[in-house]
């Protein structure tokens, strides 16, 4: 375990800066969000970010391809020239477990390359949460807040951070930065530990479990008839799965530039009328078809084809963010006594 | 309230004037009240409420609720009876299929403003007259409602209910809000200062669509930037110029339709203060054509899709010198 005084964090940051990219959470016109570091950049003391780290790795929008058109002949352009080295500083417990979410679509083959390219080039140093609020369920998914995954792990305390690796990457890291820390034992950082599962077991969402969900339950949940209350006020925005860290769906589109066209690809919601839009139209037509597949998707068919793993990390971005109020937990508490 | 509120609902559902009801109900915090419709009693009993968290508006619903069978009963705050009267100057539901009962307003708060002072793992709320104590794990604090309610509350324009079969409660006035003060003041900035203001405002946009699906201005069956044959349909903004693009076709779209409800700003994730971009709408149609209100009454012609003599010439824009 290595030690350095909040004081000096700044020059931690430089450090890491100094031969790669670094993001850390910061305050964005008063919004948490993960941002470049610049010498002065001082990381918030917000809970989470509102945009998840998944941007890193499947942002928002990305081009794929570039086709010119110059006569009779066809350029096909690749796009990628990502191959910075970059640090994500800073990460939530929550938030670390989404990537081995994503990895398990992103992945498997066929092998989407552009997020392989991007975790390849990426190091996640995670934080461990010490003032969980009342919207997080981490513990529901097996995550400890006070233990996050992450190639690096840090603790910070009143005064000091502390980091250790995970991983060779974060060994790797960790080398680099060792002349300015000091090696120390893990009392603080067990003391905090301590400290954050008492306030875990104080949280109102502290008994809230999935079991229910578990096992083969497809038919009865998709049949409910308590999703049409549940959907009800539902308006299809799509906040929550844009929010949400662990939402992976997309969209490709082809643009017209007027001398080729660019194929870029954006993330996509369930939520939205023209999402999965075929030749004969949308299969889900109503709100209530929509809505019911985020929820089928994290709490029954992303389980049941991976063993088990529910598509949700229990961040709370969707409990805090949507416009109405509905979200994950509040189904699943429904639909359980159906089961 | 709340306890005549379920009263009444359970009177009108039983004597057959309405067969559903419009409201708030309950949820796992204190905070987090979903929009719903009840249709019997014991319904009513075990979720109804209202309280200081009962911000959302109800009647961009009627749009969808009326379109099923019987009646419905809406409840509606001041702010709240603009957009019904908007919705109603647009025909978008049918007058007949509503019952509309006023309810009296303090102003809103929510979970995301408690949370901006700081407070987290709320568990709960006491409201005691003007003061409100936020009880978290972490500690308990109390608050003057003024300090905690949501911006639109604080520079609240009316609390004159303007539609309604009946009203609980006493009717208030027409205030005199200082809401346009911002807008002020981001005019007398340089246009340079004014951009990076929205700039980095905008910035923070996910493009998610909150804002505009809230909208009760909002109601076209097909919204351009859904519709692929319109040409600027997007999911996401790819950079800087479409993000402010959005917003400002939006703007213009409901431009003398808005009535500054502010649910726009309210459901923002990232707290961008789009009711100031409206605003800036609202106050240039009252200096240039004379105050208007939308929503103010029914089948209002609205300045900007009314042509009368004194309409300002369109060289009003280089005499303001782009403000
Ligand atoms: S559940 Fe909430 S956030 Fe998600 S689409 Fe519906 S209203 Fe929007
Ligand atoms: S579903 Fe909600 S709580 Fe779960 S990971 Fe997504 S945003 Fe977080
Ligand atoms: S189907 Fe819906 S819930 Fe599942 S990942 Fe896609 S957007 Fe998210
Ligand atoms: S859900 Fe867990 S890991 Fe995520 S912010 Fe909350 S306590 Fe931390
Ligand atoms: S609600 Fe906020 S983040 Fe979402 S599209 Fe509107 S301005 Fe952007």
């Amino acid at each position: 375990m290595l030690k350095i005084s909040l004081s000096k964090i700044q020059d931690l940051f430089a450090a890491i800066a100094a031969d790669e990219a670094l993001y850390i959470p910061a305050d964005n016109a008063g919004q948490p969000q993960f941002m470049r570091w610049q010498e002065g950049l001082a990381m918030t003391d917000a809970l989470n970010t509102v945009r998840s780290a998944k941007d890193f790795f499947f942002p928002q929008t990305e081009n794929l391809v570039s086709f010119k058109i110059q006569g009779k002949s066809i350029e096909i352009v690749d796009p990628r020239t990502e191959t910075e080295d970059f640090v994500v500083f800073g990460v939530r417990a929550c938030d670390v477990r989404s990537f081995s979410i994503l990895d398990r679509v992103f992945l498997v083959d066929p092998k989407d390359t552009y997020y392989e390219n991007r975790r390849k080039h990426g190091t996640l140093v995670s934080m461990a949460c010490s003032r969980p609020a009342e919207t997080c369920f981490c513990h529901t998914f097996g995550i400890d807040a006070a233990e996050p995954e992450g190639d690096a792990v840090c603790w910070k305390t009143e005064d000091s951070l502390y980091i250790r690796a995970n991983t060779e990457k974060g060994e790797k890291l960790l080398e680099k930065l060792r002349p300015m820390m000091e090696e120390c034992g893990d009392e603080a950082v067990k003391a905090q530990q301590e400290k954050t599962h008492e306030i875990l077991g104080k949280l109102p969402l502290n008994n809230f479990t999935t079991e229910k969900f578990d096992g083969d339950v497809l038919l009865k949940v998709f049949n409910s008839d308590k999703w049409k209350s549940l959907s009800e006020a539902c308006l299809g925005c799509g906040t929550c799965t844009f929010v949400c860290p662990t939402c992976q769906c997309y969209d490709i589109r082809d643009f017209d530039t007027g001398h080729g066209v660019q194929r870029f690809r954006c993330w996509d919601s369930c939520m939205y009328s023209d999402f999965t839009l075929m030749a004969s139209g949308n299969p889900r037509t109503s709100q209530l078809e929509r809505f019911r597949q985020r929820f089928m998707h994290k709490l029954v068919y992303f389980p049941a084809n991976n063993d088990g793993i529910y598509g949700c990390v229990g961040c709370g971005r969707c409990l805090s963010k949507c416009p109405i109020s509905m979200n994950i937990v509040k189904v699943a508490k429904c639909l359980e006594g159906e089961l | 309230m709340q306890g005549m509120m379920i009263a009444r609902a359970k009177e009108l559902l039983q004597n057959g004037t309405v067969n559903r009801v419009l409201g708030w109900q309950t949820g796992e915090f204190v905070y987090d009240i979903t929009p719903a419709v009840f249709e019997t009693a014991e319904e009513l009993d075990e979720k109804f409420v209202y309280n200081a968290f009962c911000g959302n508006n109800l009647s961009k619903y009627l749009v969808k609720e009326t379109k099923k069978d019987g009646k419905i009963l809406v409840f509606l705050k001041p702010c709240d009876t603009y957009s019904f009267n908007q919705l109603l100057t647009e025909h978008r539901f049918d007058r007949e299929k509503v019952y509309a009962i006023g309810i009296p307003c303090d102003g809103k708060t929510s979970g995301e403003m408690v949370k901006s002072k700081g407070l987290s793992g709320i568990t709960g709320i006491d409201e005691d007259g003007d003061n409100i104590t936020v009880h978290t794990i972490y500690e308990d604090k109390t608050f003057n409602r003024d300090e905690i309610l949501e911006e639109r509350c604080r520079t609240c324009k009316s609390k004159k209910h303007v539609a309604y079969d009946e009203l609980i409660g006493e009717d208030g006035e027409v205030l005199d809000s200082h809401r346009f003060d911002m807008v002020a003041k981001l005019e007398a900035m340089t246009p340079d200062e004014r951009f990076a203001f929205w700039r980095s405002q905008l910035s923070k946009c996910i493009r998610c669509n909150a804002c505009r699906n809230v909208c009760p201005a909002c109601t076209c069956e097909k919204c351009v930037f859904d519709n692929p044959a319109s040409g600027i349909a997007q999911k996401a903004a790819a950079d800087s110029f479409e993000e402010n693009m959005f917003h400002i076709i939006r703007a213009f779209h409901v431009a003398g339709r808005c009535t500054d409800c502010g649910e726009c700003s309210r459901v923002c994730p990232q707290n961008i203060p789009l009711h100031l971009l409206n605003r800036k709408f609202i106050k240039d149609i009252d200096e240039l054509y004379g105050d208007y209100q939308a929503g103010a009454e029914v089948g209002s012609r609205a300045p900007l899709v009314n042509y009368t003599a004194e309409d300002v010439e369109p060289s009003i824009v280089y005499h303001r010198e782009g403000k």
